[in-house]
């Protein structure tokens, strides 16, 4: 079997806060290849700080420790900041919820994604000005020439995501980390921006890790699913037989789910087990 | 035939140039649970602003409960209908404990034996006694939103407005505090209106509804048609799909905007 | 720790308040426990809580009157008998430095009296009323913005006498106006969120809302801001009696002191030197006092 893309084992991230010690992430552990992997979790489940550990954003006061935190054969974990960051933008992008916060607001949206693109290749202005172009095209914006001028305050929410896709991909990476990338977005425009990070992960071989709170949304999206659970992993399975999931909690979180073809009347309410939490 | 709760008629709002509501009309019996569907940009919040009286600057025709909202001040109309608003964590003064704001709606109004009835809306809404002096840093988001309905109930309006009451929340709270809401229609016999662009939902708790978009009311329809997936408008067809996850085949009928 | 020890801290953390007394209270431990973190605001606590010490007991901490002179003693420094010498009327420098804590303190705090209240009603009723009442508010602000201090307390005390008072009313009416300008910002803020919407539509009257919602958010800024003003409001008092304008003599005023000192500040410096050093480190307390109380106060510091 060939190489994991990403391979991570016991990874925790630890917080030591003025009035106490918070253990977000609890020894999660899992491997992909180039498919798309979604990670579904409540508020508080540690989802989104995994993906940041991963990519190397988990700021102070937080300490990630892992025993293996592998992309593509290279040690994470052994990397210096400098090459942490030669590192991410180049072959691990990441998308976040709102690209009004992920955007400069004081340059244009072109400008951005061609300084994106000159941080990880030799390129002249008019090369990054052509790529970028190519680019927007590329993620459906119908008049790429006019939206490079624009600053991100003037983009709506579905294309300022689209802004962001365009600024992420650019640079071809191998494995792209989108922390709830459609949950600020119309469930209309969601669906086209999913179908434009879909075909794009595709076309260029890449794996995709989908975090979310939407179950629904990421089991219909991704190949696979895990399901977080105050820090840990409770579930792992393929999207396609998420209904036959074995944890109560993931049971439990389905049953909640109201749903647009049930009969009206009392959702069944999730019940917390301790025992979920696991040995400390 | 009894005067409907909710009455609107051909409402228009605007602010500045740009239309927020366009011709809007539709009405909700008493005791009914309509849902009012859109996404962002529809009007429906608009709308919900309208009827609670904040909102005060709009062409038309609104009532609530046979009330002109043209002629009361929101004093006036805080016993008949009453507002909940979306983000728990935005709805409670952060240095008011819940006894303040609860203590408070109801000495605006001279209610008696107010320590009653604060105990009392806080047991409906699920809440123990133990709730009763704590700061909003201290409650979770669900308790939080029970706690923002509590301060609507203690008025004791007949008509509840409520503006994605669990948007903000997560998966499992959303379960406890639609069952709730289901609850206390029934034991109070109110009428709800609830903004949501969550299909789901409306089909959980709803039995008619309208769909906005840009302003307009597109499709009023019953929510058995809903759960049926059956729908006149190509619009409501498009949303009832996306919301029923990701479907590639989906994308190609929706054009973005730009 | 003992019985009594246990059953406060229990009645301060428990995270289920019975009263609004005890939620009042937890709240304020919360933020005593974050002031009590940070060691330099700890520092200014406690350089003010010993000023307010020599204030209070300065009877028993002076080692002679400020006021008696000896002119046969003038201009000496310090001594077994005098401390820190003696000024150019032979008083004891050190006493009229322990009784000058009493006259800084008044000062402070009637100014602080005055500016706190009328800057916050004005700002944080301009912020919330808009409109012309919001205009007309703030161009009453601007025009006591644009008195200079020293200008305004020299017609005040042309028309009313010089003295202590005089000055304290000069600093106290332009000193407001920066705190209105603060409190119109922070209620512009706050004006918009849900809260106040849920509170319109429960049916609270503007006045209710502005008194009972916004003020009480606008108050850490405020608090900060007047603790920090509190070392400028020292040296203008000081400069006024520098002037002349201020405390008059036999008064033992830091400035008054400074002023006088000027004549001699080659050969005797400890007479302008030391009351000088006094407003140092008064100002230094609260600057360090402010800065730790904007941090304990906020609250979204609240875990």
């Amino acid at each position: 079997m060939s190489r994991p893309l990403l391979a991570v084992e016991d990874l925790h991230v630890r917080f030591a806060l003025p009035t106490r010690n918070v253990h977000a992430v609890r020894g999660v552990g899992f491997s992909m290849g180039r498919e798309k992997l979604g990670i579904v979790g409540e508020s508080g489940s540690g989802k989104s700080l995994t993906g940041r550990a991963i990519i190397g954003q988990v700021a102070k006061p937080g300490v990630v420790a892992a025993s293996r935190l592998e992309f593509d054969g290279i040690d994470l974990r052994s990397l210096d900041k400098a090459g942490r960051r030669a590192l991410t933008g180049r072959r691990i992008g990441m998308i976040m919820q709102d690209p009004k916060f992920s955007l400069n607001p004081v340059m244009t949206v072109g400008e951005q994604i061609a300084e994106a693109y000159r941080v990880h290749n030799r390129a002249g202005a008019a090369e990054a000005k052509k790529r970028t172009l190519e680019m927007l095209a590329a993620v459906r914006i119908r008049e790429p020439e006019r939206v490079w001028g624009l600053y991100p305050h003037e983009v709506s929410g579905g294309m300022g995501q689209r802004v962001m896709i365009a600024m992420m991909l650019i640079p071809e990476p191998d494995l792209l980390i989108a922390d709830e990338p459609t949950s600020a977005l119309d469930v209309t425009v969601q669906t086209q921006v999913l179908a434009i990070i879909d075909d794009l992960v595709t076309q260029r071989g890449m794996g995709l890790i989908f975090i979310s709170h939407d179950l629904n949304l990421v089991a219909s999206f991704c190949d696979r699913v895990l399901v977080m659970y105050g820090g840990r992993i409770v579930e792992t399975c393929r999207a396609s037989e998420l209904d036959r999931a074995q944890h109560p909690y993931t049971r439990g979180l389905l049953a909640a789910l109201p749903r647009i073809d049930a009969p009206p009347g009392d959702l069944p309410v999730l019940r917390r087990d301790p025992a979920w939490l696991g040995e400390l | 035939m009894s005067a409907p709760a909710i009455a609107v008629r051909d409402l228009n709002v605007r602010f500045g140039t740009s239309v927020a509501v366009d011709n809007a009309s539709f009405s909700v019996a008493g005791g009914e649970s309509f849902g009012l569907v859109g996404e962002s940009g529809s009007g429906k919040t608009t709308v919900l602003r309208v009827l609670s009286g904040l909102l005060r600057d709009w062409q038309g025709e609104a009532q609530v409960a046979g009330h002109d909202l043209r002629q009361e001040r929101p004093r006036g109309l805080a016993r008949i209908a009453q507002l909940v608003f979306q983000d728990p964590y935005a709805s409670l003064h952060p240095l008011h404990t819940v006894d303040r704001v609860l203590g408070e709606a109801a000495a605006i109004h001279s209610l008696d034996r107010p320590n009653q009835r604060i105990d009392d809306v806080l047991r409906a809404v699920g809440l123990g006694p133990e709730f009763r002096f704590r700061f909003p840093h201290q409650l979770s988001g669900g308790q939080r939103q029970r706690v923002a309905i509590a301060r609507a109930l203690i008025l004791e309006p007949t008509i509840l407005l409520l503006d994605e009451p669990t948007s903000a929340l997560d998966v499992s709270v959303q379960a406890e505090i639609l069952n709730l809401l289901r609850r206390l229609r029934a034991e109070r016999g109110l009428t709800l209106l609830l903004v949501t662009h969550n299909l789901a939902v409306v089909a959980n708790l709803c039995e008619r509804l309208a769909v906005m978009r840009r302003g307009r009311i597109v499709e009023t329809m019953d929510a058995a048609r809903l759960r049926q997936a059956e729908s006149e408008q190509a619009y409501t067809r498009q949303l009832i799909a996306a919301s029923r996850g990701y479907d590639r085949a989906n994308a190609a009928e929706i054009a973005f905007d730009a | 720790m003992s019985d009594t020890a246990a059953t406060w801290r229990e009645y301060l953390t428990t995270p289920t308040p019975a009263s609004r007394r005890q939620a009042a209270l937890q709240r304020a431990w919360l933020s005593w426990r974050r002031f009590r973190a940070n060691p330099t605001a700890m520092v200014g606590l406690v350089i003010i809580l010993i000023i307010i010490a020599i204030a209070a007991f300065a009877p028993l901490l002076a080692t002679h009157s400020p006021f008696t002179q000896n002119l046969n003693n003038r201009l000496m420094p310090w001594s077994a008998e005098h401390w820190l010498g003696t000024d150019e009327l032979g008083r004891d420098v050190y006493s009229r430095l322990v009784y000058g804590t009493r006259v800084a303190l008044r000062v402070i705090a009637l100014v602080t009296i005055i500016t706190a209240p009328i800057g916050l009603i004005i700002g944080a009723v301009a912020g919330y009323a808009g409109g012309w009442v919001d205009a007309a508010l703030m161009r009453v602000t601007d025009i006591f913005l644009a008195f200079p201090r020293l200008i305004l307390a020299l017609a005040l005390t042309t028309a009313l006498g010089p003295g202590i008072d005089n000055a304290i009313l000069a600093i106290g009416l332009t000193g407001w106006p920066p705190l209105a300008r603060l409190a119109r910002a922070e209620t512009l803020t706050i004006r918009s969120s849900d809260f106040i919407a849920a509170a319109k539509v429960v049916g609270a009257s503007p006045a209710r809302i502005v008194f009972g919602h916004v003020m009480p958010l606008c108050m850490p800024s405020l608090i900060v801001r007047v603790t920090l003003d509190m070392a400028g409001v020292i040296l203008v008092a000081a400069g006024l009696g520098f002037l002349g304008l201020g405390a008059q003599p036999p008064q033992p005023e830091w400035g008054a002191m400074i002023a006088a000192g000027r004549k001699f500040i080659f050969d005797q410096w400890w007479i302008a030197a030391v009351p000088g050093l006094a407003i140092c480190v008064l100002s230094l307390g609260f600057n360090l006092f402010g800065d730790g109380l904007r941090d304990a106060l906020d609250p979204k510091a609240s875990s």
